[in-house]
């Protein structure tokens, strides 16, 4: 709660200790690319926040056509979910100085990604494979969007991925406090596209009508 | 107030501050086109918003054409005229103030204000400029599209929005979607960078309680903006979808010209909250900057401290956020649920409390003080008297029973651009006039800048007032011509002509503003260092204006808050933020009292 303590300063009273006291500016480059990453993390979060909001609105219609969900939806969630683990394991291993298995954790957290991605546009396929990808469905069409919008923002990592990788490869050319904090950053944003995809997986898109029981809980439906 | 203390301890050396890395530009294109530096960005985005921002005033020119002489224009055609006002609302909204406050004003002061070198981000800070000219060109170049831009309203309501019977509904609805969007993506780079910056770069002795309110202005505005920017950015892709791939987010099912179009299963209303949940928060996106910078232009002109400055802060931070739940008071005739209509309402009057609290703040901060009634201060108390009537005026528009007859007419056009345009724009003129001299280290004209406000003033007055009567005899909005209508008597028509030729008068009157500009920026008198004698550190700087890297060798050492005028024993009538305690200039009696006290 130091933000709220900080706002409850008397700024017109006299400091007798000069500037002692007040924040260290000591803050290095790769602090602010820290903080603008939560921050971006945050409009991300409200992104999905309010297609979920729109997918659930939507849903308390009548005329709501819900479409069976492929089943390749489950096999991409595991694959979200190690492609995390995988840098995970590459951040761990970068705190024990071990720039093998950094490596490999990217390597793996890279090829899961992408298998992710191809995974969700199959799912797509499937959908057309079961004839039921009809655009004029809103369920359809928010799948669509929603894994579509959330796809290209994995695809925003690998740009990120791609960048960090570089930079442990050719680690000796970086200061290693940058190598370290693209790591750092690049674990905390698949972790928080992992939340994400959790919980729009786990309201909406695995079949179980999560989001149609709280509806129906909250007295929306 | 800081009283001031002669005590030695008070000074500390300034210590070895991280330095920022400056990109130090190599060549013409890198200094004055592709440039890095928050001050030249910052003249780029107010260069380009008050472009397109003249453009959409002479859309208002257009549109009070016919509506103060219909059928004496034969160039406007009623699809021009939706075209007109559609593109006018959005311009003076998103392209215009949003851009101007937080691009222009938050890339010029923030960096300086705080005491920082530059932006945190300086090359995502200048990606942003050129994202935001990209959506200026694509909203222009919509202009030019076949069946010419949307003219389905600055709200954009579906499934009007994309039916072939509104102007604008091939080329011109797809390009203003995606310049929205372009808008979105080029802003969230630059509000990230004001974040972060405003979190992060704030000089040493800098505490959040220390920065001038017009950075606490800007600062909760652009955390508004990030969160409540993605409602319209969801609302405008999804609406690009259903207009090109025939997606149904929007569009009900629906038959047009006697066909049954391949729309169904659309909700309109979903529109609606995700537009407003965006729209009601970006007036204060426009409006808490506004407050932020009046707030300064106040303490400095009247040489007073800003009263109640922890209020101040708080009134901010609570404004922002009440924003968010008061969205669908915009949708009372919507055919919602009257519950949610009471919730809404009773939200909106609450955040008519710290809003008042402000404007007494601002009243009893002039209160007794040493009023200097220059070109800045006439336009910062004229935004006070302009605000507090605009307000007002949605105390009437937030209860649900006034609004609904009031809804859709004048009275509402009257009430949101007193409140959102002319209150907004006269604190742009007032903080430009202000800051004239830091940018440009040359002084204005006063004779031409009092002149400039008052037919300003007078005239968006003689503007707005008939406006309110208009709506009250029920004179609706968004119409091209009222043509024979019995129930409205001679006397509209007359109003409404007299309203197109303030217009006109107001409108012109700007040249002065800009005569004066170009004017004393070319061979206006060279300005003194801080000739306002403000206190806050943007008027520190070794060099004005500002050179590369703001502060020469070495970063300022804060050591009190902003408003310090007019401090007891001190011999000049402000002490600067940056002046430490024993470098005070005391008067002879203060100082001895000192030295009695501390014996």
């Amino acid at each position: 709660m130091n933000f709220f303590r900080q706002l409850t300063e008397k700024p017109w009273l006299p400091d007798k200790n000069g500037a002692i006291g007040m924040r260290d500016n000591n803050v290095s480059d790769t602090a602010h690319a820290r903080v603008g990453l939560k921050m971006f993390l945050i409009v991300v979060g409200v992104l999905f926040f309010l297609l979920t909001v729109s997918y659930a609105g939507r849903m308390v219609y009548e005329d709501w056509r819900p479409v069976p969900q492929p089943w390749l939806m489950w096999q991409n969630t595991a694959m979200l979910m190690l492609a995390s683990a995988g840098l995970h394991w590459a951040q761990s291993a970068m705190r024990r100085d071990e720039w093998n298995q950094v490596k490999m954790g990217l390597i793996g957290a890279g090829a899961f990604t992408i298998g992710f991605i191809v995974g969700q546009l199959l799912a797509w396929q499937q959908l057309v494979d079961k004839g039921v990808f009809e655009l004029t469905n809103p369920a359809v069409a928010l799948f669509i969007l929603i894994t579509g919008l959330h796809g290209l923002h994995m695809l925003g990592g690998l740009v990120a991925w791609g960048r960090t990788a570089d930079k442990v490869w050719q680690r000796d050319k970086f200061e290693l406090n940058k190598v370290r904090q693209s790591i750092d950053n690049c674990t905390l944003y698949w972790h928080f596209l992992l939340a994400v995809w959790l919980v729009l997986f786990g309201l909406l898109f695995s079949g179980n009508d999560n989001m149609g029981i709280l509806l129906t809980i909250c007295g929306f439906k | 107030m800081s009283d001031i203390t002669q005590d030695d301890v008070g000074y500390v050396a300034p210590a070895e501050n991280a330095e920022q890395d400056l990109y130090h530009p190599k060549s013409w294109i890198t200094k004055y086109v592709f440039c890095q530096d928050a001050k030249v960005i910052a003249i780029q985005y107010a260069s380009t918003a008050i472009a397109i921002g003249l453009v959409a005033l002479v859309l208002s020119w257009l549109m009070r054409l016919q509506l103060g002489f219909p059928d004496s224009f034969s160039f406007i055609e009623p699809e021009d005229y939706y075209q007109f006002i559609t593109a006018h609302g959005m311009i003076m909204v998103v392209y215009l103030l949003t851009a101007l406050f937080l691009g222009g004003f938050g890339n010029y002061m923030i960096p300086l204000m705080v005491g920082a070198r530059d932006m945190a981000f300086p090359y995502v800070n200048m990606v942003s400029y050129w994202v935001y000219l990209t959506a200026v060109f694509v909203l222009i170049a919509s202009f030019f599209v076949p069946g010419g831009p949307t003219g389905a309203g600055w709200t954009l309501y579906p499934p009007q929005a994309i039916l072939s019977g509104t102007p604008g509904s091939d080329g011109g609805i797809i390009l203003m979607l995606v310049s929205l969007a372009l808008f979105i993506v080029g802003f969230t780079m630059g509000g990230l960078n004001y974040v972060v910056t405003v979190l992060q770069s704030r000089t040493r002795g800098m505490t959040l309680m220390r920065m001038p309110l017009t950075i606490w202005g800007i600062f909760v505005a652009t955390v508004l903006a990030l969160l409540a920017f993605p409602a319209l950015f969801v609302g405008a892709i999804m609406m690009l979808l259903d207009k090109i791939l025939g997606t149904s987010f929007f569009m009900p099912n629906i038959v047009e010209l006697g066909e049954h179009l391949s729309y169904g299963g659309g909700s309109p209303i979903l529109f609606q909250h995700l537009f407003w949940f965006f729209g009601h928060p970006e007036v204060y996106i426009v409006a808490l900057p506004a407050f932020g910078i009046v707030s300064d232009l106040i303490a400095v002109h009247s040489r007073r401290h800003i009263f109640g400055y922890r209020m101040m802060v708080w009134a901010i931070v609570i404004i922002g956020a009440l924003s968010f739940v008061v969205w669908a008071h915009h949708m009372y005739v919507s055919g919602m649920n009257p519950y949610f209509g009471f919730f809404f309402a009773t939200t909106t009057l609450i955040i008519a409390i710290p809003t008042a609290l402000k404007v007494y703040n601002w009243t009893l901060t002039l209160w007794k003080g040493n009023i200097r009634l220059n070109t800045p201060m006439l336009f910062a108390i004229g935004f006070i008297v302009t605000f507090l009537n605009g307000g007002i005026t949605g105390l009437f528009l937030g209860n649900v029973a006034i609004d609904v007859p009031l809804s859709d007419t004048m009275f509402v056009v009257a009430h949101f651009h007193m409140v959102m345009g002319v209150a907004p724009m006269l604190v742009v003129f007032g903080a430009i006039y202000h800051w004239f001299p830091l940018i440009t280290g040359k002084m204005y004209s006063e004779t031409l800048g009092k002149f400039h406000f008052w037919v300003t003033f007078l005239g968006a007055y003689l503007i707005y007032f008939p406006m309110h009567y208009l709506g009250f005899v029920g004179v609706p909005r968004r119409y091209f011509e009222l043509g024979d209508t019995q129930i409205f008597t001679e006397s509209v028509g007359q109003l409404n002509a007299f309203i197109s030729i303030m217009t006109f008068i107001v409108g012109f009157a700007q040249i002065v503003f800009f005569y004066n500009m170009f004017r004393s920026y070319a061979a206006g008198k060279k300005s003194e260092m801080n000739p306002w004698g403000a206190a806050s550190l943007e008027w520190q700087t070794p060099e004005m204006p500002p050179g590369h890297g703001n502060w020469g060798k070495s970063l300022p050492l804060v050591y009190r808050w902003a408003y310090d005028y007019g401090v007891p024993g001190a011999t000049h009538d402000f002490v600067p933020q940056n002046m430490a305690p024993k470098d005070v200039p005391m008067e002879k009696k203060a100082r001895k009292s000192t030295r009695s006290r501390k014996a």
